[in-house]
């Protein structure tokens, strides 16, 4: 799948120009530079992206389209035909969603001796936490405390978090990395068992720890296996599509629909948590993404129409480099250390066009402004735009063998596809990459504004505030997914179970029909749709 | 034909597709929509096993959906669920070396070498050389050559043995940074501080700081370096 003739050409043209960049230092954007060029290209700042909401709670909160749509919609279900008479599933603690948020939550529960049902979309474990590759942040060396953290969080997401979140986030953090290790996790270590870790953006000490260059894997395969040997019941290819409630503002379970037969199951549960993840495949603003297949915002529709609050919706995170060729890795992530040893963001004119470690907003705008406006990007066959990373500017600088030794699993990508990035350049265009806001909790993760019903991990919104640090998303899933276990367990000690009905549902559809916007399609989406006919723009550019 | 396409068999139905296309994506531009066989879309999860055939060989190959492009002539089908075998334990009370393996997955010796698992892995791992090492008990070894591994079950579909690899693998891997691996002393302290409350009262009076009190002390915080 090497390059095609025409891409070849283009080549040459940065490999011309390389010796000239070497010594070259492209100049920083002034604040006021900055500014503009987010305002200009920046999917947040623009103004077309995004609309308030008209129904439910958070009426009036500013959302991208593509989640409002879905907001919007109606139920999978139809209120006034739900009958509660048959309960399939009856416990005590439901966990919706089985990522790294939601597998934290079924041990804890499990743990404090809670009759748990884990329910999950795909199988255990198909989720973004399989997928991070980075690492996971926790002060837990001597020269870093708990405090430096909190400072870093609270910096990185524009001082807007609420910091009783981020108090929790941090201060469970060696917590975290302990039971982790004790599970049997592998992470990185020295010989005397000092764990190895490494500075991220925004960090004031070096606190990423890692697995690898599989630490998302390690950690979700490390508890998806501990799920199973306690032989907790999980319900794969069953995605939760309605939280039910009293009527009156408490949640009591859930319905769950069989993907395959599309049948409908009801759970009673004396606590319920939600961790469905994130909304990267409802492609905000047609952007590839490097999320997983389900990734569609089911949680914050049900946990919507049930009254919970969003918070933060309006700041979605990009990745500045994202593959966008070859095709078959199209949205993949390319890691920020390929920039961070040396290799330049290029035009097709082999110059250079921003600096390119500014802040990643910036980047990625600067990377839209040259492909889209600037027309000085490379279009690939199937239509996507591009810019080149010239990674062999790594080995320039730091000498031959740098890519093997420090990028192996990039490397490993790219030589799949007969490409060998070590020489010659790559195709990045920025990535929808992670969902900042969410559903408004409180520090146990119980949701504000819902009795019984505890969101945790991507779904939830305020950890993070506007912006979220490599590494920190991590560790809130397995914080905030143990602290909903045990909330959720001990919670359902006092409670005795509930009326199972959809009654909020049929004032969700009411206010729907009132405000003219009942639309065709239902939803939770649950998958995207990339079947031809079906085919959804900028998702997969299948011709 | 177009040039540009090739014709796939999806379940022995012909489809004409771009070949550019990854089998996930070719199944997709033939009008599949997947509930099964597709999880993360990027090489991770190993939920999208495939097995096919070339038209002028005999022999069955195997790779990811995902990862693998399609080519003029292939004949597919996906296997995305293994209903393999796995032990459940305590690992906190298992002890590294061979008979803890062995008590678990006692078929574990009846691998006979063939190395087709290896040439099965897409992830590109020695697979019958790490199950070497898990036969000899040594746990650290089997655990670092396994460490990539994606799950995907290919290894065990097609071993005569019918040994199930990667769930050895994931055990080795649990033993070796549970009771081989030096636990970091830094941690545990930490932990222990934690739990005491060291830093209860800090935190609780920086979450009570203004915005402009938190800027500051932001911008003032020395960097670790490089
Ligand atoms: C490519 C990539 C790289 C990343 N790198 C890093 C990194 O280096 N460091 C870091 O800290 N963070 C990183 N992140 C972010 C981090 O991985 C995620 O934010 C985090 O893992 C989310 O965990 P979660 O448990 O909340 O959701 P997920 O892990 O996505 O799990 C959600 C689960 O819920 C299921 N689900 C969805 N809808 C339903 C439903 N209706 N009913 C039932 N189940 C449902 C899903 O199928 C899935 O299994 C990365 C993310 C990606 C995509
Ligand atoms: S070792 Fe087996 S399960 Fe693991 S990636 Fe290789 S083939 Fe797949
Ligand atoms: S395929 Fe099975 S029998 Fe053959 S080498 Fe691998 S583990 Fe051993
Ligand atoms: S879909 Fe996850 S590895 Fe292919």
């Amino acid at each position: 799948m090497s390059y095609t003739p025409k891409m070849n050409e283009l080549i040459q043209v940065v490999e011309a120009s390389r010796q000239r960049r070497y010594a070259e230092r492209h100049a920083r954007l002034s604040p006021e530079e900055k500014q503009q060029l987010l305002e200009a290209f920046h999917p947040d700042y623009r103004p077309d992206t995004m609309r308030p909401i008209k129904v439910g709670v958070s009426k009036g909160s500013v959302m991208p389209h593509e989640l409002v749509d879905v907001l919007e919609s109606r139920s999978r279900l139809d209120p006034d035909r739900f009958s509660s008479g048959k309960i399939d599933y009856d416990v005590d603690v439901l966990v919706i969603g089985g990522g790294g948020a939601g597998s934290s939550a079924a041990l804890m529960a499990h743990e404090a001796g809670a009759n748990v049902l884990l329910v999950t979309k795909l199988r255990l474990g198909d989720a973004n936490t399989m997928m991070a590759q980075g690492g996971i942040q926790a002060a837990d060396k001597a020269n870093d405390s708990p405090v430096l953290h909190y400072l870093d969080v609270m910096g990185g997401g524009g001082f807007a978090n609420k910091p009783e979140l981020v108090e929790a986030l941090v201060h469970d953090a060696p917590l975290v990395i302990k039971w982790l290790e004790d599970l049997g996790c592998m992470f990185d270590k020295e010989q005397d068992g000092t764990m190895v870790t490494q500075h991220g953006g925004g960090t004031c000490r070096k606190r990423m720890h890692a697995a690898r260059d599989y630490s998302g894997a390690e950690i979700m395969r490390t508890l998806r296996d501990e799920v199973r040997n306690r032989e907790i019941p999980v319900l794969e290819f069953s995605p939760a599509v309605e939280l039910l409630s009293d009527g009156e503002g408490t949640c009591t379970g859930a319905v769950l629909m069989n993907l395959e037969t599309e049948e409908f199951f009801v759970v009673r549960a004396k606590t319920i948590v939600v961790s469905t993840g994130g909304f990267g495949r409802l492609h905000i603003d047609d952007f590839p993404t490097t999320n997983h297949y389900g990734a569609t915002a089911d949680g914050l529709v049900m946990a919507y129409r049930l009254g919970g609050r969003l918070v933060f919706l309006d700041a979605t995170q990009f990745h500045p480099t994202g593959a966008a060729y070859p095709e078959q890795i199209v949205g993949l992530l390319i890691t920020e250390k390929v920039r961070g040893l040396g290799a330049q963001l290029v035009n097709v004119y082999g110059e250079q066009f921003v600096y390119p470690l500014e802040t990643r907003d910036a980047v990625s705008s600067a990377i839209i402004r040259e492909c889209l406006e600037r027309e000085k990007g490379i279009v690939t066959e199937t239509g996507q735009h591009g810019v080149w990373l010239d990674s062999p500017m790594i080995e320039h600088i730091h000498g031959e063998g740098t890519i093997l030794r420090s990028l192996p699993a990039m490397y490993r990508q790219y030589e799949r596809f007969g490409i060998d990035m070590r020489k010659t350049p790559i195709i990045v265009f920025p990535t929808l990459h992670y969902q900042n806001g969410g559903v408004d909790i409180k520090n146990d993760t119980s949701v504000t504004t819902v009795d019984n019903l505890f969101v945790a991990g991507e779904t939830s919104g305020g950890v993070h505030g506007r912006n979220r640090l490599m590494g920190n998303s991590l560790l809130d899933v397995v914080v905030f997914g143990r602290r909903a276990g045990v909330a959720a367990a001990e919670k359902a000690r006092h409670v005795s179970p509930g009326i199972l009905s959809l009654a909020h549902v049929k004032r969700y559809h009411k206010e729907l029909e009132d405000s003219g916007l009942a639309k065709d399609k239902p939803s939770p989406m649950l998958l995207p749709s990339y079947a031809r006919h079906q085919h959804v723009p900028g998702a997969d550019p299948a011709v | 034909m177009e040039q540009d396409s090739v014709r796939i068999f999806i379940m022995g139905k012909g489809y004409e597709v771009p070949k550019s296309l990854t089998i996930m994506k070719a199944m997709e531009h033939a009008g599949y929509r997947f509930v099964r066989g597709c999880g993360c879309r990027g090489g991770f999860c190993g939920a999208c096993g495939t097995v096919y055939r070339m038209p002028d060989d005999y022999r069955l190959m195997v790779g990811l959906a995902c990862q693998t492009v399609v080519e003029d002539g292939m004949y597919l089908t996906q296997i995305p669920v293994f209903p393999a075998n796995k032990a459940t334990y305590d690992v906190e009370k298992l002890r590294p070396g061979l008979s803890d393996m062995v008590k678990l997955y006692p078929e574990l010796t009846r691998c006979l070498g063939c190395n087709t698992c290896t040439k099965a892995c897409p992830q590109d791992l020695d697979v019958m050389n790490y199950m070497a090492a898990a036969m000899r008990g040594d746990i650290a070894k089997a655990a670092d050559m396994s460490f990539d591994c994606l799950m995907c079950g290919l290894c065990a579909a097609r071993c005569p043995a019918e040994t199930v690899q990667y769930n050895i693998a994931i055990l080795a891997r649990r033993i070796y940074a549970r009771h081989v691996a030096p636990r970091a002393k830094h941690l545990a302290s930490r932990v222990d501080e934690v739990s005491d409350g060291a830093f209860d009262q800090a935190l609780d009076e920086v979450t009570k700081l203004t915005r402009a009190e938190l800027e500051t002390l932001y911008n003032e915080r020395d960097i670790e370096p490089e």
